[in-house]
């Protein structure tokens, strides 16, 4: 099955391309099916929200989009790189360089600043550490947040962790953001908040954006709406 | 750098298990500074014998005596440098617990044998062999006791005078010092000649005969051409190495270092289930973090290495502190001890094996953990938390 994504805007060149792709996993002697040859086309800079029930098997296309999955079968096809042949450490080194993740529970490091936290991704680059700390500040600037640079997670609200995970995933500049229930942990003028940056930096930085909600509010804000049932587009 | 601050901030996050886990490593190390010293200041004697002294004991046993004769049988031996006697004299000063080693020596040769270990002044030798009462002590005894030479010292003896009196009353000649570090010094060194002619029985007898041989590749053949000058006799003989011999010797009170190999073993084995235990906690604990780590991009050997890297850290820490304190006590302990246990100190070797140790203690308790983070599944872990 195909399904074009439903544009609110125009949208440039092709940037994900999943070709009959399948999953499933066993479960004992039974086989579970998560996608069922599932074909799909992202343009750069668009911004798609999946939707759907639980189970449908939006996080599996998350996890596999973002190199954290591999198909059963099927192309995956994300920037030319071809993610159903790579190895794990290609892809480990593919999801360094490529992918900006944020997660429901912001999955910060407790232990270490809001500054420290951006850092990390560009520890996996040759950025020299005072090049790395140009990065980080630019980051929280872009998310507002220059003034908690010191702050630990506890330190901070849930929207401002939130807003931390992003600069996060924006500071090595990837090809594409994956959000799992961005705002799934937050209040609605948090979670308005959040997504308006989202949008800010789909818009503005022109980011690919793929996130997988369960808010008909949030899924407003992208510029596509897919929904997912039973491991298929509908 | 930025790994090194991850780790000793994740080792923050719970402090109080931390300090704990951290302290019995502490003890752990500090109980290995203590016991290895202890261990390897018991067979220093071993460590210093020379390679070209051989000793010759009564076959039976040590207590038993030699025929004086057999050290003129053995000089005469073409293969034997230079070759004398000692014996034991089992005296106490003053009081039972005032006890130490007094030997009863043939001053020429004995210095001679023992050329490479003790000095003593020359003048001092002259005078202490003009006395006949007179003793040479060791630098340990004269610390303890504050004896100096000229001073009149009367030692309660095992062996009885011809009038039955057990005092025997000696005067200081001489002090000797040792040439190399952790030869004892905490023995008193008195004429075989005076020592024989006052005795009430056991006349004409020896303790054991110390030989050195002119090569040293032929102590053992050496070694068997004495016994074999004294094979179906009365007293046979039992020729071993100096090395062998005070190995033995050693092992008649206990065989320290097995006794402190044991104690060692069960407080590692101990130590290494607890701290294991205590990274293992951790890590259960961090799994989703972990996660993390591998979905930003970080290698499964990064993570791996983090995790063990901990471990290491962990007991890298602990057991430096450890090793210190045991450094401390020994050289504060080392004067105090210098009479009973002389050349009493942390050699380079036990630390060599203490910071061995340390690391090794750090790989094996961070192993499982480390290798259940290289293994961990992202999708897995991720899922845990939602």
């Amino acid at each position: 099955m195909t399904a074009q994504a439903v544009n609110k805007s125009a949208i440039g060149s092709t940037l994900v391309e999943l070709k009959s792709i399948s999953k499933h996993y066993r479960k004992g002697k039974e086989k579970v099916n998560v996608l069922n040859e599932l074909n799909l086309t992202i343009n750069r800079g668009d911004f798609l929200a999946l939707m759907g029930p639980s189970g449908s098997g939006k996080t599996t296309l998350l996890n596999l989009l973002g190199g954290l999955d591999k198909p059963s079968s099927g192309e995956l096809i994300i920037g030319g790189a071809r993610l159903d042949q790579m190895s794990n450490s290609q892809l480990t080194r593919w999801r360094a360089q490529n992918v900006g993740f944020i997660f429901q529970f912001y999955n910060l490091m407790p232990v270490l600043t809001a500054e420290k936290n951006v850092e990390l991704p560009l520890l996996l680059t040759n950025l020299s550490s005072a090049q790395r700390k140009k990065h980080v500040a630019a980051a929280l600037s872009l998310v507002g947040l220059s003034e908690r640079a010191d702050h630990y997670p506890n330190e901070l609200s849930g929207g401002q962790e939130q807003r931390v995970a992003i600069a996060r995933a924006l500071v090595s500049d990837p090809q594409i953001l994956l959000c799992d229930e961005p705002t799934g942990d937050l209040d609605r003028t948090t979670a308005d908040e959040i997504l308006n940056l989202l949008q800010t930096l789909n818009q503005q930085q022109g980011k690919t954006i793929v996130m997988v909600t369960h808010d008909p509010r949030a899924a407003d804000h992208a510029k596509t709406i897919l929904n997912m049932d039973k491991g298929r587009l509908v | 750098m930025y790994y090194l601050y991850f780790i000793m901030k994740n080792l923050g996050r719970k402090k109080v298990r931390t300090i704990l886990t951290c302290l019995s490593i502490v003890i752990a190390f500090l109980l290995f500074g203590l016991l290895r010293t202890l261990g390897s200041a018991f067979d220093q004697g071993a460590e210093l014998a020379g390679e070209d002294r051989l000793v010759t004991i009564n076959k039976i046993t040590l207590i038993q005596p030699l025929p004086y004769n057999y050290l003129t049988k053995v000089k005469m031996l073409d293969t034997v440098a230079i070759a004398t006697q000692s014996n034991w004299f089992g005296g106490y000063y003053q009081e039972p617990r005032n006890r130490f080693s007094q030997f009863a020596i043939e001053a020429d040769d004995y210095f001679s044998i023992y050329e490479d270990l003790y000095s003593l002044p020359e003048d001092q030798m002259k005078a202490w062999k003009a006395n006949r009462i007179g003793v040479v002590i060791g630098k340990a005894l004269v610390d303890q006791y504050q004896w100096k030479i000229g001073d009149r010292i009367p030692l309660i003896g095992m062996f009885p005078q011809q009038g039955g009196n057990t005092t025997w009353e000696f005067e200081v000649s001489g002090i000797y010092e040792a040439k190399t570090k952790g030869a004892e010094t905490n023995v008193m060194l008195m004429h075989y000649s005076y020592f024989d002619e006052a005795r009430q029985y056991g006349k004409g007898t020896l303790g054991w005969m110390i030989i050195k041989v002119k090569d040293k590749n032929q102590s053992e053949l050496v070694a068997k051409q004495v016994d074999a000058l004294f094979a179906n006799s009365a007293a046979e003989t039992k020729t071993s190495s100096e090395k062998d011999f005070t190995k033995s010797f050693a092992k008649q009170f206990a065989d320290i270092g097995f006794i402190t190999s044991i104690i060692l073993a069960a407080v590692f084995f101990t130590m290494l289930l607890v701290a294991g235990n205590t990274m293992t906690q951790s890590f259960r604990e961090r799994i989703p973090e972990l996660a993390v780590l591998k979905t930003l991009g970080f290698a499964d050997a990064t993570v791996m290495w983090l995790v063990l890297g901990e471990a290491i850290f962990l007991s890298v820490v602990g057991g430096l502190i450890g090793l210190l304190f045991a450094w401390l006590i020994v050289a504060g302990a080392a004067d105090a001890l210098a009479a009973t246990l002389p050349g009493l100190m942390m050699t380079m070797d036990v630390l060599i094996q203490g910071l061995l140790f340390v690391i090794l203690f750090g790989i094996v308790t961070g192993a499982i953990p480390a290798i259940q983070g290289l293994r961990l599944q992202i999708v897995t872990a991720l899922r845990s938390r939602r």
